[in-house]
């Protein structure tokens, strides 16, 4: 292992760890803006996790380990995650060990935790979110796995720094496979990130929620983590929109640490670009109801299958 | 004597001692104490000697041996190769953690008296050796027939209850359909010889038209004991019927005999397949898989949801068979072995992952006797033992890393990502697709796991009852520990366990994955880069950061909590009945599969007084297939009764009849 590879691998994770709460700031004030409403800082998200994080936790009398285990696996599934994903270099060391489909796993292993910590309290709003985040996750996650196996095929790996690379590296081609994906892609998104049309990060108590009835029961540290968990959830899917179809400017194989300094400021943009377009998504839709949900997300199934033809017809 | 080899014998001795213990069981049929403190550990020991051996012979060249046994122009042939000692150490591994729990499960009288029993569940065992053993077509019928009858008397255990004579009945019927199919795919496989042995079959050059005959009826035997959609109908009715061990023992071990039944056919007796023969195998497991996964999730009843869920695995295998057929016949043989690879990893975790989920519920129904998921809830407190074990079988069932269930899916999916290079133009287009299906079939799987170990384990007590809900005692746990760590085991180390896997890939297929450097703990399968995974790599990361975090948590801030009760919204108290109901879980799947079930709902009017809400899921399939075929067998039998007078002269007239057209034929 270079020295090299290690610096990107922990740039990556600490990039993520620190910055994932600001892109959710930076959401939230482009949203207000687009609202017509007073935003809020930018640094809100931090302190709303400093906050939890001073407070006493309560815990329900019948809560369980599971209960108290998964705010930390959904926390640290989210950071490995971060890991994988190259958001500013290739030359991830970790990567050889998990790679795209692992990724989709280690999403997957998040959401189980999470939704049965959900059902572990046995409240109407735990069970009943935990029933729908499932609802969206075994339609959406296919959709993913579609997404990056259409990338996958153009550059015959699995491997999510060598896609990236391989993407990267060749001349500014077209892939119209990779446009039916990105919008795919756009929708798994949403859908997975608890955003409006799906779901809608700013209500707290409402009979459609979904991730905020996961979530009812966490207080103080445990509420902190699966906050920043969310967040770095929402980081982690603006970086594998990245590296699948925006992957210029990464470090690449023989990029030296100027490179690598090269692409912070670049994935700044790109996730200033990323944030104002999910505010304006979420802006202008409305929000689906949960019947529609499946609908919605069969359209990016769909989507993405569609992608996967067109590049099997057209050959890349 | 016909001389044996070590290994071989050693099977041999281990199965008829299985059969002893079995006999054992008569001494005192009605001792519990004999039988579940002696005989059941006896037979798991018989389990663990046997993996011992089958690992240990599995890159030994085969050994064949003539048994002196049955009718006298007829002895047995048996042989041993890699692929039936890898089915043995399956069998060997899953049948020790059952058999363990077993001894500890059966402690009140069922209908059956616990020697009866015994003796039926170590000849279902033995059978199944025999089974993987058997060289020439009779000798494998009849253990095939043995495996099937006592298994039946295994299912109708508590024949005192009508369904289960009912189940029974459905899964004696069905399995010897499949029977019929596997005959004469036999028949159609001698090609003429007359000759019976296995020996023989190789050597027969069948006609490429006959050869896919036999292939497509030993897929229809073989997929009715494995429960292919539409051959599925009498699993999801015999398997939950059964004592759980013997669920256990079905779903994880006689399940993976019909894989090995239509291995042995495809790869070992037809030789070289044709490509196209894997698209029937490949298309109908997607579909079962599918199929399999929906119904699962709409269960209420645990243990048929768990046989649902055999469906869907069994049809992922199947998936994987039906494609490294195709790559073999278009003759990209090394990706072939990845798929077969993917298709054996696969039946090793269903067998483990299965029967610990089946023995999971077998605690659970012990404990609460209680098999529907509507009157369960927050066993984790009552029975933290059980589910934390279970837990490890749910997440690796829902194919999350780093557990077994994920690297199966992962050489799976990895093997669709190559099918697009099958020099087929329009096959090469649609295989990628079925990466689409497997991703979405363990989507699903993990939602159905969530239901059921949520809704089992997590949450309020459903029922005031459960609150004396006791854990399993310790040869239980000790079962479930077992193949428990055989899912981690095999999680863990996947490039030794798909090491040992070449010997039975190369036997079949030839070739085998070519040899990459890589370090022990790095998953490698393909050369090139493509793609490569490690589990404990991956685990390591992953405990390691949450394990960070939680220190860093408590190290920064502070570690106060207290306990209070659960937020109810300023509503008032909140009560169990509050909770999701397992019907309420598997809404959203009734509503977006809808075309695949047939629901009947009754809703309860504004004006009822004792309102009721009652949904009952259906089989179309069952609907639409099984009951206009029941009624023309019903027509055919109802117009042909008038021939059975029940007089003896009557029949003897037919009798003379027959033998005069015979004779006319003849000469």
């Amino acid at each position: 292992m270079k020295p090299i590879e290690l610096v990107t691998q922990a740039l990556e994770l600490i990039a993520a760890l620190a910055t994932a709460p600001l892109f959710l700031g930076w959401v939230n004030r482009c949203r207000a803006w687009l609202q017509n409403r007073r935003a809020p800082s930018l640094w809100l998200p931090y302190r709303g996790i400093r906050k939890l994080f001073h407070k006493d936790a309560v815990i329900a009398e019948n809560a369980s380990p599971i209960f108290r285990a998964a705010p930390y696996i959904v926390f640290g599934a989210m950071l490995v995650a971060a890991g994988i994903i190259p958001s500013m270099g290739t030359r991830l060391p970790f990567t050889a060990a998990a790679d795209a489909i692992a990724l989709v796993g280690l999403l997957a292993v998040a959401r189980v935790f999470l939704s049965l910590a959900a059902m572990d309290i046995g409240t109407a709003f735990g069970t009943l979110g935990a029933r729908r985040e499932m609802m969206v996750g075994f339609l959406a996650e296919p959709a993913l796995l579609m997404v990056i196996f259409v990338a996958s095929l153009i550059s015959a790996t699995t491997a999510l720094p060598a896609i990236t690379e391989n993407l990267a590296t060749q001349a500014l081609g077209l892939y119209p496979s990779l446009a039916f994906t990105a919008v795919a892609f756009t929708l798994v998104m949403l859908a997975e990130n608890a955003r409006i049309p799906i779901d809608n990060p700013a209500t707290h108590l409402e009979l459609t929620m979904i991730h905020e009835a996961m979530v009812l029961e966490y207080s103080a540290r445990h509420l902190a983590l699966m906050e920043w968990a969310a967040a770095l959830k929402l980081f982690n899917y603006a970086c594998i929109g990245f590296a699948l179809f925006v992957p210029w400017g990464v470090s690449t194989g023989s990029g030296g640490p100027l490179a690598l300094a090269a692409s912070i400021p670049l994935l700044a943009v790109k996730l200033t670009v990323a944030g104002a377009g999910l505010a304006l998504i979420e802006t202008l839709s409305a929000k689906l109801r949960v019947f529609r949900a499946p609908e919605f997300l069969a359209t990016a199934f769909l989507f993405a299958v569609l992608g996967l033809l067109v590049h099997l017809l057209l050959g890349g | 004597m016909p001389s044996f080899d070590s290994s071989l014998s050693a099977c041999l001795a281990l199965l008829a001692l299985w059969g002893l213990i079995g006999l054992a069981g008569l001494l005192r049929p009605s001792s519990l104490r004999l039988v579940g403190r002696t005989l059941f550990p006896l037979g798991a020991l018989c389990g663990v000697a046997l993996a011992i051996v089958a690992a240990m012979a599995l890159a030994r060249p085969p050994e064949e041996a003539v048994l002196p046994l049955g009718l006298p122009d007829l002895p047995m042939h048996v042989r041993r190769d890699a692929l039936s000692s890898l089915f043995l150490f399956l069998l060997g591994t899953a049948s020790a953690g059952i058999s363990v729990f077993a001894a500890g499960y059966f402690r009140r009288g069922h209908g059956t008296s616990a020697g009866l029993m015994c003796l039926q569940y170590h000849l279902f065992l033995a059978s199944m050796g025999f089974v993987l053993l058997a060289n020439d077509a009779y000798t494998f019928m009849v253990a095939w027939e043995t495996m099937a009858l006592s298994s039946y008397f295994l299912v109708t255990t508590e024949h005192g209850i009508a369904e289960i004579r009912r189940a029974g009945f459905l899964y004696l019927l069905i399995a010897h359909v499949g029977a019929i199919g596997i005959l004469l795919s036999f028949g159609v496989l001698q090609g003429g010889s007359w000759q019976f042995t296995f020996e023989a079959m190789r050597h027969a050059h069948l006609a490429p038209p006959w050869a896919a005959v036999a292939f497509l009826l030993a897929l229809l035997g073989f997929g009715t004991k494995a429960g292919l959609v539409p051959l599925h109908v009498w699993l999801p009715e015999a398997h939950p019927a059964a004592p759980s061990p013997v669920s256990a023992l079905m779903s994880g071990v006689m399940l993976k005999t019909a894989i090995y039944g239509v291995l042995r056919v495809a790869f070992d007796l037809l030789g070289t397949p044709q490509w196209w023969w894997g698209l029937v195998p490949l298309a109908v497991g997607l579909f079962s898989a599918v199929y399999g996964v929906v119904f699962a999730a709409v269960q209420t009843d645990m243990k048929r949801l768990l046989a649902w869920s055999s469906i869907e695995n069994v049809g992922i295998i199947f998936a994987g068979i039906g494609l490294a057929i195709v790559f073999n016949g278009v003759g990209m043989q090394s990706l072939g072995a990845l798929a077969l690879i993917a298709a054996l990893y696969h039946s090793l975790n269903h067998a483990l992952m299965k029967s610990l989920l089946f023995l999971g519920t077998g605690a659970v129904l012990h404990s609460t006797g209680e098999r529907n998921l509507g009157r369960l809830g927050g066993l984790i407190h009552r029975m933290p033992w059980v589910a934390w074990l279970t837990l490890v079988g749910a997440l690796a069932m829902s194919g999350l890393p780093p557990l077994n269930g994920f690297v199966s899916e992962w050489l799976l999916l990895q093997s669709f990502l190559f099918a697009q290079d099958v020099p087929r133009t329009f096959v090469s287009m649609m295989l990628p697709l079925g990466a689409a299906v497997v991703a979405l079939a363990t989507a699903l799987a993990a939602y159905v796991m969530v239901k059921f170990f949520g809704v089992i384990f997590l949450g309020q007590p459903r029922e005031s009852g459960l609150a004396r809900a006791r854990d399993a005692g310790v040869l239980e746990r000790l079962g479930l520990i077992w193949l428990a760590g055989g899912c981690v085991a095999l999680g863990l180390l996947p490039a030794q366990v798909i090491r040992s896997l070449r010997v039975v890939v190369q036997q079949l297929n030839g070739a085998v994955l070519p040899n990459v450097a890589a370090p022990w703990w790095l998953l490698v399968p393909l050369p090139g880069g493509r793609a490569s995974y490690s589990a404990p790599v991956f685990l390591v990361a992953l405990a390691g950061i949450v394990v960070l975090s939680a220190f860093a948590v408590r190290l920064v801030y502070h570690r106060r909590a207290r306990r209070a009760a659960p937020w109810d919204c300023g509503f008032g108290r909140l009560n169990a009945r509050m909770q999701d109901t397992a019907e309420g879980f598997g809404q959203p799947i009734r509503y977006i599969f809808g075309t695949l079930l047939a629901v009947k709902r009754e809703l309860p009017s504004p004006f009822d007084q004792s309102p009721r809400y009652r949904v009952v899921v259906g089989d179309r399939l069952w609907q639409s297939l099984y009951v206009p075929l029941g009624a023309l067998v019903q027509r055919v039998a109802d117009a042909v009764a008038w021939l059975q007078h029940g007089r003896i002269a009557t029949y003897l007239l037919y009798s003379f009849v027959t033998l005069i057209a015979l004779l006319a034929l003849m000469l």
